[in-house]
């Protein structure tokens, strides 16, 4: 079973939760789940976690190389691609690496043969295990690269969960392709959120997305009973479950601000976890 | 002689357009002459590499010059690399007075990019 722990915005707990319900069933599965960080962007749940990174690899894609010897400057290569990667300009054949997908289109279309790929690396996935036995995974985009989608889905390719073993998803924040690339493939998402019209205007963004997947939606209201009814008047209109509140509490922020996860903070959240995945569960059975 | 400024509408009346990749127009022009002629702007409605589009079509025009309020980094590195001096309108509103301007060597011309451009659809 495959679960993306996903939130419209930044900064709603979304990465303490995730930790915390891969700790929560560590202990109660066998195998122990696997964990991804597909924030490729800005990776931290190892922080919380705190793996030993056993493997590394490159990601990266195949870019076109142009031999200004062969090229006849006929355009072919700037006519197909979609991207507009790669320009003909005058007498010069420039690639842009940052626009390019590496989709091979312009390499197949040359009609001189021009084109040579080679590897233009944007990124690592990584994976090794936590001490609690838990397998995790993340990627991470190199500083100044525009594209996520790649390392995301080499990570997803990469790191391949066991048989039966439950995969927990950490989402980057927001609703943009990266989001929709974590989504994708997951059997369940849950949105964390906060009660707040800003909140609330991103869950409904982030629930469109899901439900544009096909993918049930349960959901977690951090900072309960700071904000207002908006949130909890929402879920309720679309039938969407509210899996659990977590009350407003200096504790809490204090304790995630040292890199403390919640079960850590308050023990008894395991039992909470393992309720939820009970539910997520039963909802997909 | 043959420069390019772009532009909101498809005229030598027409007010400048501070965008590059993106601008409505690319304006034609003989600064002499002021012989004209509009072209919509095929990077106008590109979903990503507008600049390198937009570029491309300068380029293709054999234009000298080309004018305008902004060249992010990948239209930057084309029209460099198409050996095109790029312009800064500047103060300049109208077309009519950006070309004023070029021909009494007013404009500042750009030796980097001067915007982060638009970061590429993933
Ligand atoms: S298609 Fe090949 S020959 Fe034509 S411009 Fe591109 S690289 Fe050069
Ligand atoms: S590989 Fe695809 S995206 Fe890259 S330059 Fe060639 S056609 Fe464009």
């Amino acid at each position: 079973m495959k679960i993306t722990i996903a939130s419209g915005k930044g900064g709603t707990g979304k990465t303490t939760i995730a930790t915390s319900l891969a700790l929560s069933l560590a202990a109660e599965l066998t195998p122990p789940p696997l964990f991804l960080d597909c924030d490729v962007e800005a990776p931290n749940a190892h922080l919380f976690l705190k793996p030993t990174f056993e493997q590394r690899q490159d990601v990266g894609i195949l870019i076109p190389r142009v031999d200004e010897a062969k090229c006849t400057h006929c355009g072919k290569c700037a006519e197909v691609c979609q991207y507009h990667a790669i320009a003909v300009l005058g007498t010069k054949t420039l690639v842009f690496p940052q626009l390019c997908h590496g989709c091979g289109s312009c390499t197949a279309l040359c009609p001189e043969h021009a084109i040579t790929e080679i590897p233009d690396v944007m990124g690592v996935v990584e994976r090794g295990v936590t001490p609690e036995g838990i397998s995790f995974a993340r990627g991470v985009l190199d500083v100044g690269e525009p594209m996520a989608v790649p390392v995301i889905r080499q990570l997803k390719k990469w790191a391949v969960p066991q048989p039966g073993q439950v995969v927990v998803r950490d989402a980057p924040p927001g609703t943009s392709c990266p989001v929709v690339k974590v989504m994708r493939g997951a059997d369940y998402v849950v949105l964390v959120t906060e009660p707040t019209p800003f909140g609330l205007h991103d869950l409904r963004l982030a629930v469109q997305v899901a439900r544009e997947l096909n993918i049930p939606v349960g959901v977690i209201i951090n900072r309960d009973g700071s904000g207002d009814a908006g949130v909890d008047e929402f879920c309720a209109a679309v039938g969407l479950p509210v899996l659990l509140r977590n009350p407003f509490e200096r504790a809490i922020a204090e304790g995630v601000a040292q890199g403390k996860n919640l079960v850590e903070i308050h023990p008894e959240y395991t039992a909470h976890f393992r309720q939820i995945f009970n539910q997520i569960t039963t909802a997909l059975s | 002689m043959k420069i390019i400024l772009t532009t909101t509408s498809p005229s030598i009346d027409s007010n400048l357009d501070s965008r590059f990749g993106r601008g409505v127009y690319f304006l034609v022009v003989d600064p002499d002459t002021l012989e004209w002629q509009a072209h919509p702007n095929p990077g106008a409605g590109a979903q990503g590499g507008a600049g390198t589009l937009a570029a491309q079509f300068v380029a293709n025009q054999h234009a000298e010059a080309v004018i305008s309020g902004d060249f992010g980094p990948n239209a930057y590195g084309a029209l460099q690399a198409a050996g095109v001096a790029m312009y800064l309108f500047g103060a300049s509103t109208t077309v009519r007075e950006a070309i004023e301007r070029f021909k009494a060597g007013q404009l500042e011309r750009v030796g980097a990019p001067t915007g982060q451009g638009h970061p590429p659809r993933v």
